[in-house]
């Protein structure tokens, strides 16, 4: 019986027989992938900048809170800081010339 | 003083109009697709992709949203919502944005269609239930429903009126479903990126009140503050498109001109 030739030759595509090519994924792996992908499409899509500076401002407002004084001060600079975030992103896609 | 009786209805307008306009501009790309599948394919299996595409999307929300309300802790459910609504709205509003500016195409349902229709008359007949046919419509309805799901989920759980947020959503459903029945064509009329500024500015409203008050912020005038977020955002993004459409003005104003050429 022939060698399998793929214990040779690193240039003959597939993995030794009886295992799975490293491409390919286990039907619960694929899944969780996928679900992932999938809500990285939705929430980050090719806008990290939004995605980060929504958090970033949360994470600010949430320091700002920590100290009972500042709750109103949050909640008037939030609009102002997600503005922010907002004219940031339009500008960057405006600088890249491909929105 | 401002009491929950007062201020509640202004939360309820703003909520069902946001939940609608999303919805009813998904649906309008969905009704795209769909109308493509069954002039190209037959009514038959495009109707029913539709069908179960819309009895998915209905048990998401009867399971997800009562289970969120149930069993989540509602200073953490704002947070976690109102910064999924912070996020998805500021991507709407951003392409709103840019689109009014005429720096991004527009939504062009026309060529979609067309896109589609040829996509589908290139896939082989199919003789009995037609699997292509079923799977484009209901993939076109699911995915594009998701958006509204989470939407309804997001401000109807949020705001405690996930049924009202539910039928907005269904009525604008109903809506372009019958509009689409009437004048059998795709709607490229649809204002579309006009509603899509409004949907953004709403989401980033909700999403900022709810992301705040969900790290214990203190909103004066409590729900009021909302059509206040809603008008200061509009305000920005007037003012952004603006200063885009002047500067694309400036930048072809500065362009030397061309020779126009003689002999």
């Amino acid at each position: 019986m022939a060698e399998d030739p793929r214990a040779e030759d690193p240039d003959v595509a597939g993995p030794p027989v009886g295992e799975r090519p490293p491409g390919r994924r286990s039907p619960v792996t694929g899944g969780l992938y996928a679900f992932g992908r999938f809500w990285r499409e939705f929430l980050i899509g090719d806008t990290p900048e939004l995605f980060i500076g929504a958090v970033a401002v949360i994470g600010v407002l949430a320091a700002l809170c920590a100290k009972p004084g500042l709750r109103t001060v949050a909640a008037v600079a939030a609009p102002f800081l997600v503005a922010g975030v907002l004219t940031l992103s339009v500008y960057r896609a405006v600088r890249k010339g491909t929105p | 003083m401002l009491t929950a009786a007062t201020t509640a209805p202004t939360g309820a307008l703003v909520l069902v109009t946001a939940v609608f306009l999303a919805s009813a501009v998904e649906m309008v790309e969905a009704l795209t697709i769909v109308l493509a599948v069954g002039v190209t394919r037959g009514w038959r299996s495009a109707v029913e992709g539709v069908l179960v595409a819309l009895l998915a999307l209905a048990g998401l929300v009867a399971v997800l949203g009562p289970a969120l309300v149930h069993y989540v802790p509602l200073s953490a459910l704002r947070l976690v919502v109102g910064t999924l609504l912070l996020v998805f709205g500021l991507q709407w509003l951003r392409k709103a944005v840019l689109r009014a500016a005429g720096l991004k195409a527009k939504h062009d349902e026309d060529a979609i269609y067309a896109e589609h229709v040829a996509e589908l008359e290139a896939a082989p007949p199919a003789s009995g239930r037609d699997a292509t046919a079923f799977t484009v419509a209901f993939k076109g309805v699911f995915l594009e429903g998701l958006e509204v799901v989470v939407i309804v989920i997001t401000l109807g759980t949020t705001s405690h009126r996930l049924g009202l947020a539910a039928l907005a959503a269904g009525a604008a459903a109903f809506v372009v479903l019958i509009v689409g029945l009437l004048v059998h064509r795709q709607l490229s009329g649809v204002p579309e990126n006009a509603m899509k500024m409004g949907v953004g500015l709403m989401l980033v409203s909700f999403g900022t009140f709810w992301a705040t008050e969900g790290v214990h912020a203190h909103w004066p005038g409590s729900d009021l503050a909302i059509p206040v977020l809603v008008a200061f955002y509009g305000l920005v993004a007037w003012t952004l498109v603006a200063g885009l459409r002047h500067h694309a003005a400036q930048e072809s104003a500065a362009r030397p001109a061309v020779e126009p050429l003689h002999g």
